[in-house]
């Protein structure tokens, strides 16, 4: 019996081993989510620091499906000494922080690049700069089994421009031909959530997509916080321990955890039945267990905070929907601040009616998520919006959605999103979140509801308005005709008397509608 | 009724422009109320033996989304109806219709410009042949009269013997608006069909009864009823009417002489002393007609007829209960079993008498 031989592997070469769980199965899939993952940290890197993103990308077919992409952002820029370990290495953080941000830990633009290298032998080319005088071009490459950046080129050149943000090249095996839809549906839908950024995109047959900014406005930056209690495991915690500088249980818990104050610390080590001084370190794991599974239960803990997150706001997820849809009509809410497992999270959403969206038959209806501003092309059928879309009783708003020209939008922004799978498209039905969702769509439909109401009654004055504008006139001539008078009479008086009554019924139902 | 047209006609449709102009100038929604021809408005009238509108009125006001258009409508065909009293012209339903496209007057079809003429009809107390508006004549007269044409202007003074043609006369506007100059016939026989009218003039009826031959081919236009009346009326003939011996035909009889439901809105249309002379059903037995028996129809109508308010007098009664009895029915041509001119030597002469006697 030959013994069975075991030997630990990079992070690099973990995920060289397991590329399709990170939606690089195949070279269509690939495709996309290439040019996805890197835009989105070409995002996140303006975002972050409010700078209205503007973000260039092109792709280049340069045969046997080898595609060569470039990805330019304005955003902060690389430090020079950390481009190496940016792009050529493979890294866990190792603060135990959460945040908002579209990659979750930042993996995905390392993923395109090692992907890059196996499949086309490409290094990948890095210019970066901070803003500062000197701008830096690396040529890199990953040694998959030791997860260390090999350094091909470095060249640092002056900046007389100023010039801040990162350009990112690199070749890869893909398919652009049938991952066209997917990919350019991706440009459409981020622009639609981000219309204070300019997005551009060239595809290889030379067509231009651009998305022109039409705000400077821009939500405020995600935060970092630290875990919330109910949402740590008892390998996390243990992390966290090692980690530590604190030397009793009371500061360790003050100093690494959400919403936890000295007051809350001690009150729940003692129902935890652990000494508020103990050393953090010297637990065993029996207590550690205990400790763990306490965070779960203990109702003392204050809800986590959604101030550390950045959802679009309102006005802006409106402009966007407007600027890509056109519609007569769009209503928009924003939930107050929830929590699923100790991770806030907050939805938005928007029903669009009429203007450039088309009735569409009820398996291509269009419904826009979104996570973290980005857009979910996948999966829909498996969402939990589709599933809140499903329940709802439209016809109580008076919405028919396969006869109405209808769209509906759902974001949620939250410190983790509830993917159902790490090929994050689409979004598990937690309760918490399904009932965020629902209700965030049946105040829309209400708004569109009361609008359309509004509508119809306009509709109807107008209506009437212009059956006394024909008839008036003729009843005047006849009359006229038969009296044998010179001339008409003056039917204005009458007709003021119509529009009087119109005006009059429209105020009454703008304010029935409030 | 039509001699005093024109002037009178004219006078009221300048009314009701006057009316409704001074509304509008008044800042007021214009509106006219109509008698209302629902079935619970149509009501028997004892003293006139016909039906009449009740009091019911049904509005047209511009207020009113929905009666505005119907409102313009009538209006329009008021003016119409003016200039063609006005110039001396006319029209038909058909024709009127077609106007009606011309003046951006939508009316869904024939039937909605046929209504508004009723209502027109219906608010002035005028037949619409009042404002020159005629249905398609079909009924012809025969006999020793003689008119002279009031209309149209062409024609205006110039006379003729309706005698003077042997196919008879059409019974058009111009005949039935003529002045009458001269009459010799002392009684006047409106018949059912025309295959009688002519035998009636072979046989020289007209000669041989002093009489007047009408022949209103069905059921009496409205024309011809007028003619009808101003016979009765201005000459003082006395009228007898000839008909199959069915429901149908004693119902021809019945709307000369008391009107029809449908023109309840109307007077000055019946002439209430017509006689019916026959065929009665009972002068199957009496003159052994050949006869055939009643359709389905047949029997239906005559239940209907039964239940009608203008039937309800004894000798009607009596020979509807006749039929029911005999189901049989006969027609005017019946007599040629007898010969060819058994129906003017045997039967005019014996039920003359019998009426007469009655």
């Amino acid at each position: 019996m030959s013994r069975e031989k075991f030997q630990s592997i990079s992070a690099a070469d973990f995920f060289y081993r397991n590329r399709e769980i990170a939606g690089f199965d195949n070279p269509v899939r690939a495709t996309y989510t290439i040019i996805r993952e890197l835009v989105e940290n070409a995002l996140d890197a303006c975002e972050q620091y409010s700078i209205p993103p503007d973000v260039r990308t092109k792709l280049i077919d340069e045969g046997n499906s080898i595609y060569r992409i470039r990805v330019e952002d304005n955003g902060i820029g690389v430090p020079y000494d950390q481009v190496p370990y940016a792009f050529g290495q493979i890294l866990f953080g190792s603060k135990y922080m959460l945040r908002q941000s579209r990659g979750i830990f930042g993996l995905g633009g390392k993923m395109a690049v090692l992907y890059g290298q196996i499949t086309a032998h490409s290094s990948v080319k890095v210019l970066s700069s901070t803003g500062g005088f000197e701008k830096y071009f690396y040529e890199l490459n990953i040694n998959v089994q030791e997860n260390k950046p090999i350094i091909r080129r470095k060249e640092v050149t002056p900046n007389p421009g100023r010039w801040r943000g990162t350009i990112i090249e690199f070749s890869f095996e893909g398919d652009y031909i049938r991952a066209k839809p997917k990919v350019v549906e991706y440009f459409r839908q981020t622009s639609i959530l981000l219309p204070y950024a300019n997005i551009l995109f060239i595809d290889p047959d030379g067509a231009l997509y651009r998305f022109d900014k039409i705000t400077e406005e821009m939500p405020k930056p995600a935060e970092t916080v630290k875990p919330h209690p109910y949402g740590v495991d008892l390998e996390i915690v243990h992390r966290m321990i090692n980690a530590t500088r604190s030397s009793t249980m009371v500061d360790f818990l003050v100093n690494n955890f959400h919403r936890v104050g000295a007051a809350t610390a001690m009150n729940f080590l003692k129902e935890a039945k652990i000494s508020q001084n103990a050393n953090p370190r010297t637990l065993d794991s029996k207590d550690l267990l205990r400790l763990v599974n306490k965070m779960k239960d203990y109702d003392g803990f204050q809800p986590p905070d959604a101030q550390c997150l950045s959802p679009i706001g309102e006005e802006l997820l409106k402009k966007g929907i407007i600027r890509e849809f056109r519609p007569e009509y769009v209503a928009v809410t924003q939930r107050g601040a929830s929590a699923y497992a100790g991770y806030p999270f907050i939805v938005e959403a928007a029903i669009a009616y009429g203007g450039d969206i088309p009735i569409t038959p009820p398996d291509e209806m269009l419904v826009f998520r979104f996570a973290n501003k980005i857009p979910l092309l996948y999966d829909l059928h498996s969402d939990v919006t589709m599933k809140v879309i499903k329940k709802i009783n439209w016809q109580r708003y008076r919405l028919d959605l396969s006869s109405m020209p209808l769209a509906f939008f759902v974001h949620i922004c939250a410190t983790k999103v509830p993917y159902k799978t790490v090929g994050k498209e689409y979004i598990a039905d937690r309760p918490e979140v399904e009932y965020e969702i629902e209700w965030a769509l049946k105040t829309c439909a209400r708004d569109v509801r009361n609008h359309l109401a509004k509508k119809e009654k306009a509709d109807i004055v107008q209506r009437r308005l212009s059956v006394f504008e024909k008839y008036l006139p003729m009843i005047a001539q006849f009359s006229t005709e038969l009296a044998g008078n010179g001339k008409p009479p003056d039917y204005e008086k009458v007709l003021r008397r119509v529009q009087a009554h119109a005006k009059e019924v429209e105020q009454r139902s703008l304010v029935e509608a409030e | 009724m039509l001699r005093k047209s024109n002037r009178e006609v004219l006078s009221k449709l300048s009314e009701l422009g006057n009316e409704i102009y001074a509304e509008i100038e008044r800042g007021e929604f214009p509106r006219i109320r109509i008698p209302s021809r629902t079935t619970s408005n149509i009501v028997f009238d004892e003293e006139l033996g016909q039906f009449v509108l009740g009091n019911q009125r049904s509005l047209r006001s511009a207020a009113n989304i929905k009666q505005i258009r119907s409102l313009t409508q009538l209006l329009w065909v008021a003016s119409f109806a003016k200039r063609l009293v006005s110039e001396e012209k006319s029209s038909t339903l058909r024709d009127l219709y077609y106007h009606s496209l011309n003046y951006g007057i939508r009316f869904r079809d024939q039937t909605e410009s046929d209504d508004t003429v009723t209502d027109l009809e219906t608010l002035l107390g005028e037949p619409r042949e009042g404002f020159n508006i005629f249905p398609k004549e079909r009924s012809a007269i025969f006999g020793d009269l003689e008119i002279e044409y009031t209309t149209p202007e062409t024609h205006k003074g110039r006379r003729v013997n309706l005698g003077s043609n042997p196919d008879g006369v059409m019974v058009g506007l111009s005949v039935a608006q003529a002045d009458f100059l001269s009459c010799k016939a002392d009684k006047v026989f409106v018949i059912e069909k025309n295959a009688v009218f002519r035998r009636f003039i072979e046989e020289r009826v007209y000669d041989k009864f002093n009489a007047i031959l009408i022949d209103t081919a069905g059921q009496a236009p409205r024309l011809a009823r007028l003619l009808i009346r101003r016979l009765n009326q201005e000459l003082g003939l006395p009228v007898y009417l000839l008909t199959d011996a069915d429901p149908w035909g004693m119902h021809i009889a019945m709307v000369i002489i008391r009107g029809s439901a449908n023109a309840a809105h109307l007077r000055e249309l019946t002439t209430v002393k017509a006689k019916w002379v026959g065929l009665w059903a009972t002068d199957i037995k009496r003159f052994s007609l050949p006869s055939f028996p009643l359709t389905k129809l047949d029997e239906e109508r005559i239940r209907l007829l039964e239940e009608d308010m203008r039937y309800r007098d004894f000798e009607w009664q009596s020979e509807l209960q006749e039929f029911k009895k005999t189901k049989r029915r006969a027609e005017l041509e019946a007599f040629s079993a007898h010969g060819l001119t058994a129906i003017v030597d045997k039967y005019l002469p014996k039920k003359l008498k019998m009426i007469e006697e009655s």
